[in-house]
């Protein structure tokens, strides 16, 4: 088997080491303690080493007979607008509040629409904007500043 | 006698009228986001859980959000048939005949045999709640943390078991699960772990930030990648009648199906996907003609649609009787149980008894709201098809931002929205399964406390789970679904079953 057809294989098994390893390396700084009576760090530390070694499995099981499927195509425009979108919102809405907040974050969104044009994100953006502040603050009572301290009003 | 006191008990609290007003919203809002296809029960009910803490009543809120999920089941079908796009995974297998149907211009009937089958399915499949719930919680009653330890382990098990692809990328994603569960301060010790300094997470990570990241963002993200047109038939929908003869050959698949999906549901693991698979092939396999499946065969649409709806009432046992959910859906209500002071498990039925009946009599409600709102009005859900998806999209990401803000008014929510979302569409495209990683993280923190507190009480002799005759047995049973989902023949057949979902 190539390393083509095991690229899937290698990159989730990969994931899986890293992640294992590093819960596993952090559980180290807590007390282990044994197994009469266990330590915070010792179910995290467990796992952790029983994820590394799955992952390598998943690695080896790659080589001998990977799925050798496609990754296929990875939007990545799309993908950098729309984690843009969330953390801006989550970054802002204290701050800005809700309205201007949820403004970029839904035309962040709607732009991260492969084929979206200038016009259409703004137009939802005010639209759903307006939406939400009726669902959310109207009707629903969320006690969410429509505009924040960050704004000179 | 007991039993009827009992039941009417849950009717006095189900047919409360604010019960039904909520009861009527869970189920509207379930169709709605089974017909939609791109979000599902698992993100909505994850969306809405924050919006329901304020009910002054537990069972209000429990009872919508158990709506939204059974609702889904039957919108789910609507899509299957008029688009071909299964709203909601489990009626991909409905999509086969089903939209077979509708481009023979039988739209109309199939939906109806769906609906049809779905309504007698939910009811026979809530009294089984009935019926074997009760006896079961007072079995779990024994249960002892050595107990508790090997039932979470056989959930868990059994997730991969019926998990599509890799088993061993299953296991992986349960185990990254149950890792990220343990973020936040150590139960005994109070030490907080992988916290970073943040504040914020000492209380662990919001699983409502998980389950949307996971399920609605990842969606999301996978549906970017190539925006296809979708070819809808709702012209095709004329009249919903069926004649007689087609009454003739959906009642025993409608029967089949349902007993089928009881068995399955109390499965730990999305048994409800397995069930209307399962139908499917017993109705090929027990059909005159079995070469009309796969062009339009109703029974094709009519076992598997009451086989997963019978599933997703009886997926209640398990977390009503022992406190472990089916799959993430079923996560969700325990995360909504615990928020409102109560642990699910075999103590609900004897201290919340308003709570526990009342929702069972309330899936009789659900079901009967369900069966008006999609054979006459199913005309305002074939116009819901319409809603372009670019509307679609940023909506589910306002909501989800706004949602998961507002449940601690926390930024790192938010953020974590973000990561999981990430994290999820990646691990997807290199072919593992979200569903296991949930089920982790959720049954996480109860793993690590029965296994201390078994240790403990066992003076750290590991043997105690294999020497307590219920404990070894569960993990017996875990061990025995682990071999079977590794036996080569039954993993063959298991692709074949999975491969036709991906085609449908």
């Amino acid at each position: 088997m190539t390393i083509r057809a095991a690229l899937k294989d290698i990159l989730a098994g990969s994931a899986f080491i890293l992640f294992g390893v590093a819960f596993a390396a952090i559980a180290l700084t807590y007390e282990v303690g044994s197994t009469l009576e266990m330590g915070p760090g010792y179910f995290p530390l467990a796992l952790g080493g029983i994820l590394a070694l799955i992952g390598i499995l998943i690695i080896a099981k790659g080589f001998i007979g990977g799925e050798g499927a496609p990754i296929g195509h990875i939007p990545w425009r799309s993908i950098a607008l729309l984690t843009a979108a969330i953390l801006f919102f989550g970054f802002t809405v204290r701050g800005l509040g809700l309205v201007p907040a949820l403004l970029v974050t839904v035309a962040l969104a709607g732009f991260s629409e492969p084929r979206a044009g200038v016009v259409w994100p703004i137009v939802i953006s005010i639209g759903l904007t307006v939406l939400s502040v009726l669902i959310f603050v109207v009707a629903l009572q969320l006690r969410l500043p429509l505009l924040g301290t960050w704004l000179p009003l | 006698m007991d039993l009827l006191e009992n039941l009417r008990l849950g009717f006095e609290t189900a047919l409360r009228p604010e019960n039904i007003l909520f009861a009527f919203i869970g189920v509207a809002l379930g169709t709605a986001v089974g017909v939609l296809p791109g979000i599902g029960p698992t993100a909505t009910i994850a969306l809405l859980l924050p919006l329901t803490f304020g009910f002054a009543e537990p069972v209000t809120s429990i009872i919508m959000l158990s709506g939204i999920y059974y609702g889904a089941q039957y919108g789910g079908s609507t899509t299957a048939i008029l688009i071909n796009v299964p709203g909601e995974s489990s009626s991909a297998v409905t999509a086969i005949d089903g939209h077979e149907m509708a481009r023979r211009g039988r739209a109309g009937p199939a939906l109806a045999t769906a609906a049809i089958g779905s309504f007698v399915a939910g009811t026979v499949g809530t009294l089984v709640v009935v019926l074997f719930a009760p006896p079961l919680a007072e079995v779990a009653l024994s249960f002892g943390s050595a107990e508790y330890f090997s039932l979470v382990v056989l959930g868990l098990v059994t997730s991969i078991a019926l998990a599509s692809g890799s088993t061993l990328k299953a296991l992986a994603m349960i185990l990254l699960g149950l890792l990220f569960g343990t973020v936040g301060q150590d139960l005994y010790t109070g030490t907080p772990r992988f916290t970073f300094g943040v504040f914020e997470l000492y209380s662990g990570i919001n699983f409502v930030s998980v389950a949307v990241g996971i399920f609605g963002i990842a969606e999301i993200l996978r549906n970017l990648e190539d925006v296809k047109r979708r070819t809808m038939l709702v012209k095709a929908v004329k009249g919903l009648w069926l004649t007689r003869e087609e009454m003739r050959r959906i009642v025993a698949p409608i029967l089949r199906g349902t007993a089928l999906g009881s068995v399955l549901g109390i499965l730990p693991g999305g048994g409800h996907i397995l069930a209307s698979f399962g139908s499917y092939s017993l109705e090929k396999r027990v059909s005159r003609n079995p070469g009309e499946f796969g062009h339009g065969a109703i029974e094709g649409v009519a076992g598997p649609e009451s086989a997963n709806n019978a599933a997703a009432q009886t997926s209640f046992i398990p977390l009503l009787t022992l406190g472990i959910p089916a799959h993430p859906v079923m996560a969700l209500l325990l995360g909504a149980f615990i928020i409102h002071g109560i642990q699910p498990g075999p103590n609900v039925i004897v201290e919340e008894p308003a709570l526990f009946w009342g929702l069972i009599v309330s899936m009789f409600v659900g079901n009967v709201l369900l069966i008006i709102l999609n054979l006459p009005l199913i005309g305002v859900w074939v116009k819901m098809l319409g809603i372009p998806y670019r509307i679609l999209f940023p909506a589910i990401i306002a909501f989800a931002c706004i949602g998961t803000f507002s449940i601690n008014f926390n930024a790192i929510d938010v953020y974590a929205i973000a990561f999981f979302g990430l994290l999820g569409y990646f691990l997807v495209k290199l072919g593992c399964e979200p569903a296991p990683l949930l089920l982790g993280f959720i049954l996480g923190p109860l793993l690590e406390e029965h296994l201390r507190r078994a240790m403990i009480i066992a003076r750290g002799d590991p043997t105690v789970f294999l020497t307590r005759g219920i404990s070894l047995a569960l993990l017996i049973v875990a061990a025995l679904a682990l071999v079977v989902a590794v036996l080569p023949a039954i993993r063959k057949k298991r692709e074949v079953v999975f491969a036709e979902e991906d085609e449908a």
